[in-house]
């Protein structure tokens, strides 16, 4: 008889939906069914047993082949990676949970490192725009249960958060918003109409690039001030009405994604939306949340916060924490050659970072920790596969609304393979050893 | 041949979070991301068939994809490469002290290049990071 594991957490995206239930054979080995989960996370949990998965670390070899080696030697060789090396980068954290996080800091004070994590390429803008005006914000279930105003601006929750609109924003029917889909009204703000759109009572198709200035118009709007006849591409008297319908509900919220983060005006896009937000609650109640993409992206950057003092980009190289986006951020020191050797886990920047930085790391004396083969693991000296969090170990993870969930295991990991955790103890311990702090 | 000039952007589709768990090292990869989507009208300008490959230049670099139909439109002027490599071969690498990328807002040059083929997703990096030494 096969069985089934409710109340598992989904480890890809930000929504983390913990109401997954995965159905296993009967000695509790393989994973036969997966429910209620999006494409992405069924694709996740059926690939995590996949025969072709790397079982164990490899090493890069002179001719660029690679050839498998033991965890000792693996953890020899990082350790002695961070041992020799005067600024090391520690980068990625955001599919891992907050225990293995932690234990990677321990790492990154003992040998001066700078600690990054995702959001430098992904809401790392939207945290600048935070220290500058704070963020008016809520959880996933006060938007289900009070929300009659949803606004989703240069994000796509159809494709990167697919259970988002059913799950909490759109669909649900919660206590105050008893029937679904028909008690909010939705505005979509992109530069093309995406399947996101298609389910907009209001869509503004903007002029890309040019968020900043329909944000401060939609203030102007507001306030009753004049607007020039068109703003980012929209005639005025659309963004006149969609003041309106704003000012009109009960509860709202803005949804964001890298349409504002990641375009030319990056931070001071979510300060406008952050401000926009803050002009709404003078007439309703309104809250704005990042849509965060990893599933512990967020968890990175709690952990990194209460231990440092800041999110992301966290230079300890001088024995204290410092943080300045632009000087201790990823890809300015790989572009500025500022780092010395580079420890990737749970991420891909080899993928995900422009490729003048990726030819860095390629250079460099590098360690990708990943369950998958990807760009960063096929580039760095040396791959160390490790147990998929989620799937394979439990642990500490934090939805995009700050909400902290703890994930849980469902079945074994293959054969002698190490969690994130039981690696970074172990490299944690010999970089003790190595530094004389043992 | 026809050139046009194009703004580019990239971000998340299904099928590429999709192909990411299913293992970057397969050719799903490069069939959910190695494509540019571009509107009818920019396909008239370029007059080449649907699914001929492209080469994409910008400031930064150049890149072959597969230029298909938009699956989310129209959008004339956009061209949309899904995220990962084939997209950062090209968008705008500079921060200007935020430390975020400018990933989106490229402004590209597209031409047909329909004996060119498209890399799959690790051979694309390794051969980039190799080209240097």
């Amino acid at each position: 008889m096969t069985k089934t594991v409710t109340d598992v957490i989904c480890p890809f995206c930000g929504t983390l939906c913990d109401d997954i239930e995965v159905v296993l054979s009967d000695d509790g080995k393989k994973i036969v069914e997966v429910m209620n989960a999006c494409a992405i996370g069924n694709e996740k949990f059926h690939h995590s047993q996949a025969a072709d998965r790397p079982k164990r670390p490899r090493m890069q070899q002179p001719d660029g082949s690679y050839k498998e080696v033991s965890y000792d030697e693996a953890v020899e060789f990082t350790a002695q990676m961070f041992a020799k090396s005067k600024k090391p980068l520690m980068y990625g954290w955001s599919s891992t949970n907050c225990e293995a996080q932690s234990v990677g800091h321990q790492i990154a004070e003992l040998t001066g490192a700078v600690v990054d994590n995702t959001a430098t390429v992904c809401h790392g803008t939207t945290l600048i725009a935070v220290q500058d005006v704070g963020i008016p914000s809520c959880t996933l279930g006060e938007i289900k249960n009070r929300a009659d105003r949803i606004i989703y601006w240069g994000c796509n929750p159809a494709h990167a958060h697919p259970r988002h609109m059913s799950r909490y924003s759109i669909f649900p029917r919660g206590f105050f918003t008893g029937k679904g889909q028909a008690s909010r009204k939705v505005i979509v703000v992109d530069p093309r109409p995406t399947d996101t759109s298609n389910m907009a009572d209001y869509y503004y198709q903007v002029e890309q690039g040019r968020d900043y200035e329909l944000l401060q118009a939609f203030r102007t709007a507001l306030h009753g001030h004049p607007l020039p006849d068109t703003v980012a591409g929209i005639p005025k008297e659309k963004i006149y009405e969609g003041a309106e319908v704003m000012k009109s509900g009960r509860f709202g919220i803005i949804f964001f994604g890298m349409g504002v983060t990641q375009t030319l005006s990056k931070n001071h896009n979510i300060d406008a939306a952050i401000m926009l937000t803050k002009d709404l609650n003078e007439f309703s109640k309104y809250s704005i949340m990042p849509m965060r993409g990893h599933y512990n992206v967020t968890g990175s950057g709690e952990v990194l916060g209460w231990q440092f003092g800041f999110p992301y980009a966290v230079d300890l190289s001088r024995g204290i924490a410092r943080y300045n986006p632009g000087d201790t951020t990823s890809n300015d020191l790989l572009r500025r050659g500022e780092v010395d050797a580079v420890f990737v886990i749970a991420s891909d920047p080899g993928a995900h970072f422009p490729i003048s930085s990726v030819k860095k790391i390629a250079k460099l004396p590098s360690v990708a920790v990943d369950p998958h083969f990807t760009p960063t693991t096929e580039i760095c000296k040396l791959h160390v596969p490790v147990a998929f969090v989620g799937i394979e170990c439990g642990g500490n993870a934090y939805r995009m609304d700050n909400v902290p969930i703890d994930t849980r295991k469902v079945v074994e990991p293959p054969e002698g393979m190490l969690t994130d955790e039981q690696f970074l103890e172990k490299v944690l311990h010999r970089v003790r050893e190595l530094k004389g702090a043992a | 041949m026809a050139k046009i000039q194009l703004n580019l952007i990239s971000g998340r589709t299904i099928q590429q979070g999709v192909a990411i768990e299913g293992g970057k090292e397969k050719p799903s990869y490069r069939d959910a991301c190695g494509i540019i989507e571009l509107d009818a009208e920019d396909f008239s300008k370029l007059g080449i068939y649907r699914n001929t490959n492209v080469r994409v230049t910008s400031a930064y670099g150049t890149v072959i994809v597969k230029a298909v139909d938009a699956t989310q439109g129209p959008h004339p002027g956009l061209g949309w490469i899904p995220m990962g490599p084939w997209a950062n071969s090209i968008v705008n690498p500079n921060t200007y002290s935020t430390g975020m990328p400018t990933f989106k807002g490229t402004p590209v040059e597209v031409e047909p290049a329909p004996n060119e083929t498209v890399l799959l997703g690790i051979e694309l990096v390794q051969k980039a990071c190799r080209a240097e030494t």
